[in-house]
């Protein structure tokens, strides 16, 4: 049943060759739907394999599919093969199960976009790429998908490329992601230099993950530093965070499957997947992490309680929580990060689709100043959405509560500070959220209303501005909300049940730890013990639980009861994401462009300046020389006399005559 | 009165420079050629006399090289000089400067 590896990402592939093979006459709905087989398909395949490996004991589950020999070059041999593990099989059953649904949404969605086809070629492209980037059983091919989904992603945050800022929020994502790649390719080579192989398991031990012992501290170091400096720009971390938030431009089911479930959790993946090495690296490393990881969080949860747009408060979130996996990953609970990547896929898609539906709903309306009082309207968005918010804020019994506490309880373990940090992270999250579903869900209706200063919206291209207000205008009279179509509350649904008992994947009692056990084979190495009594840890979770319930009341104080004027929980400052975006604009365009000035100008002067001399005096030495050139025969005869005479001369002097 | 190898030298070397010196002064493409070929053959006398002083039949073997070679060059420069008289009848090698500089 392993076999059945290679159908996870051939589905997706082949999906993506008919959709464009098709074109045009594939169109809608029939694109959506072929793609949503395709990831649907690949999902199955997924099961069975998931099923092949259970039958396996705990020490067998490692399984190679080699597909070909990539590149046989001298020393570096690289196959494409597929490596099945309990780690890679996570990843793809939640990138395909959660992929299926949002591949359903987008066909309720994108109804009636002109781009429709393009829009599930690049879906599932994307798709085959996160799982080329999963399944890979060497670093190169899992770079192969790391490229492959930044690509897709650059495809898809400019889809609607008719506008200028879709279109370089498209190329800011590309750019960043590029900063960190750079980091990814170094860890590359430096594992080949230092082990000779880019296979993560080669079967007879001298596989980067079998052969740690061969490193040495410092190649260990520098692999796993390197490696982070290549998550860091994949998964939003500080400071290549800049480009998630901007990805907001693309239609809302990319911002759910790609930017908040599965292509910027891979940089976590990535770190798990090297859990072995990072093991071996010096102390330093995972506290860089876990302190990059909590700064992050952070950061992005203050700036979540100023922003306006429904999808910024999400994609700050997004970053925030991806600061939660890097914390768990530096403080040694791979499990934690990775349970919370999971966890977190589910309510966090369920959020963005949720959200796609209120935008949806309101004709393209993303303010949130301009929402309010939806739940009459869409009472399955609003029901779905409050699972989604419960679930990140932490309450438990839903999934975010589990895996958030496990975080913290690690961070706890390696340090309080740490843990500190994560615990006001989490208060804010829970105010952020509160907040967001406050002003969409309840208090008055604001549709219609004109907010001092402009409109927030991002401008929308042809394809968003062809779905048909007018009839809907007519049928619901005037511009009232209304729900969405079945394709995309079904999806709503099921995240929202995986969002309420998510957590029942890996609970914190006594043989309860289920993802745990059958992550154990991967991150045994890596994977912190932490002595912590069971009253701590029962104290820890009801101090996040009080906390998060905290967090909403303050939410409930300022913007259900308005006890306080919402405007001064929100300055500018953060609203402006602490002016770090204008800071890079100031620090590229100001200082870093007059270096590149000046750099091309010594490219002009110095470089340019050599060769152009060079080519001068060529050619005003040849215009000297030109007029010995008479063409006259004779005077060439004379030249040639003369120069007889001259050479009889010399030689009869030089023999001394 | 012997016939020393110097007299064909001297001979060699006088219709060498009448050659060379027609080549110089003369205009006519033709007798131009002309001047070549006595030049060529002034030195193939000297060949031919130096052969027979030094007693080395490798003197005589160039002097057919030379021949051949002469022979070649006639067939070649005539051709293009007849093509050019058709040209342009009455042409001397002063008018014929399509390659100057």
């Amino acid at each position: 049943m392993l076999e059945a590896v290679w159908l996870i990402p051939a589905l997706p592939l082949l999906g993506f060759a008919l959709i464009v093979a098709g074109n045009r006459r594939l169109g809608e709905p029939w694109a959506g739907w072929l793609a949503t087989a395709m990831i649907g398909g690949s999902f199955v395949a997924g099961v069975v394999t998931f099923a092949g490996l259970l039958e396996r004991p705990e020490e067998e589950r490692q399984y190679v599919y080699r597909v070909f020999t990539w590149l046989p070059a001298g020393g570096l041999d690289v196959d494409l093969g597929f490596l099945v593990d309990p780690l890679s099989m996570t990843m793809v059953l939640f990138v395909t199960g959660v992929g299926t649904l949002i591949h359903l949404y987008s066909i309720g969605y994108m109804h009636g976009d002109p781009g429709f086809h393009r829009f599930f070629a690049y879906l599932n492209l994307f798709a085959f790429s996160m799982l080329m980037l999963v399944l890979g059983d060497n670093l190169l091919v899992t770079f192969l998908g790391w490229e492959g989904v930044g690509a897709c992603s650059y495809l898809l945050i400019s889809f609607w490329f008719g506008s200028e800022a879709n279109a370089s929020a498209g190329k800011k994502a590309f750019v960043t992601n590029r900063i960190g790649d750079v980091g990814f390719m170094l860890a590359m080579f430096l594992s080949f230099a230092t082990l000779g192989t880019l296979s993560y398991v080669n079967g007879d031990g001298t596989g980067i993950l079998e052969n740690t012992a061969a490193l040495s501290a410092a190649a260990a170091t520098g692999i796993a530093v390197l490696a982070f400096v290549g998550a860091c720009g994949k998964s939003a971390q500080l400071p290549l965070f800049v480009w998630l938030p901007d990805a907001m431009a693309g239609p809302t089911p990319v911002s759910a499957l790609i930017h908040a479930a599965t292509m910027v959790t891979s940089g976590v993946y990535l770190l798990t997947r090297l859990s072995p090495v990072l093991a071996q690296a010096d102390d330093w490393v995972p506290t860089l992490i876990a302190v990059v990881g909590a700064a992050t969080a952070l950061f992005a949860a203050t700036v979540a309680v100023a922003q306006r747009d429904i999808k910024k408060v999400l994609a700050y979130s997004t970053v925030s929580q991806l600061g939660y996996m890097f914390l768990a990953v530096g403080s040694g609970a791979y499990v934690a990060a990775i349970f919370h990547m999971v966890t977190h896929a589910f309510f966090k898609a369920l959020l963005f689709l949720g959200a796609g539906s209120v935008i949806h709903g309101l004709h393209e309306e993303q303010d949130m100043r301009r929402m309010g009082a939806l739940r009459a309207f869409m009472p399955i968005t609003a029901a779905t959405f409050i699972v989604g918010w419960l679930a990140i804020a932490g309450v438990p019994p839903f999934a975010g509560f589990w895996s958030k506490d496990e975080i913290l309880l690690y961070a706890w373990a390696k340090s309080p500070i740490l843990w500190a940090v994560g615990l006001v992270t989490a208060l804010l999250t829970a105010f952020y959220m509160s907040r967001q579903v406050f002003m969409v869900f309840f208090g008055e209706a604001r549709w219609g209303d004109t907010v001092e200063g402009e409109h927030a919206t991002v401008e929308d291209a042809p394809g968003e501005s062809e779905e048909p207000p007018v009839e809907v205008a007519v049928a619901h009279g005037g511009a009232t909300p209304h729900e969405s179509p079945w394709t995309m509350y079904v999806p709503l649904i099921a995240l929202a049940g995986l969002a309420a008992v998510g957590g029942g994947l890996n609970l914190p009692f006594s043989g309860t730890h289920f993802l745990a056990d059958w992550l154990h084979p991967v991150v045994e190495a890596a994977e912190a013990e932490i002595d912590v009594s069971d009253a701590t840890k029962v104290g820890l979770a009801l101090v996040a639980t009080v906390t998060a319930l905290l967090g909403i009341a303050a939410a409930a104080a300022v913007y259900l009861r308005h006890r306080i004027d919402a405007r001064r929980v929100e300055p500018d400052l953060l609203l402006q994401a602490w002016r770090y975006d204008a800071g890079i604009s100031a620090l590229v365009g100001g200082p870093g462009r007059a270096g590149a000035e000046a750099a091309a100008s010594a490219d002009r002067v110095g470089i340019d300046g050599a060769v152009n001399g060079v080519a001068t005096l060529v050619r005003t030495g040849g215009d000297r020389l030109r007029v010995v050139q008479t063409g006259l025969v004779r005077s060439y005869a004379l030249s040639i006399a003369v120069g007889a005479v001259g050479l009889l001369a010399y030689f009869l002097v030089r023999t001394g005559l | 009165m012997t016939v020393e190898p110097t007299w064909y030298l001297v001979l060699s070397a006088l219709l060498f420079t009448i050659g060379g010196a027609g080549l110089l002064v003369r205009r006519n493409p033709l007798v131009m050629f002309m001047c070549v070929e006595l030049m060529l053959n002034a030195v193939n006398l000297t060949f031919v006399t130096f052969a027979r002083m030094l007693n080395d039949t490798g003197g005589q073997v160039v002097v057919f090289f030379v021949l051949v070679v002469a022979a070649a060059e006639v067939v070649v420069g005539l051709g293009i000089i007849v093509a050019i008289l058709r040209r342009q009848p009455g042409a001397d090698a002063d008018d014929i400067s399509l390659l100057k500089g």
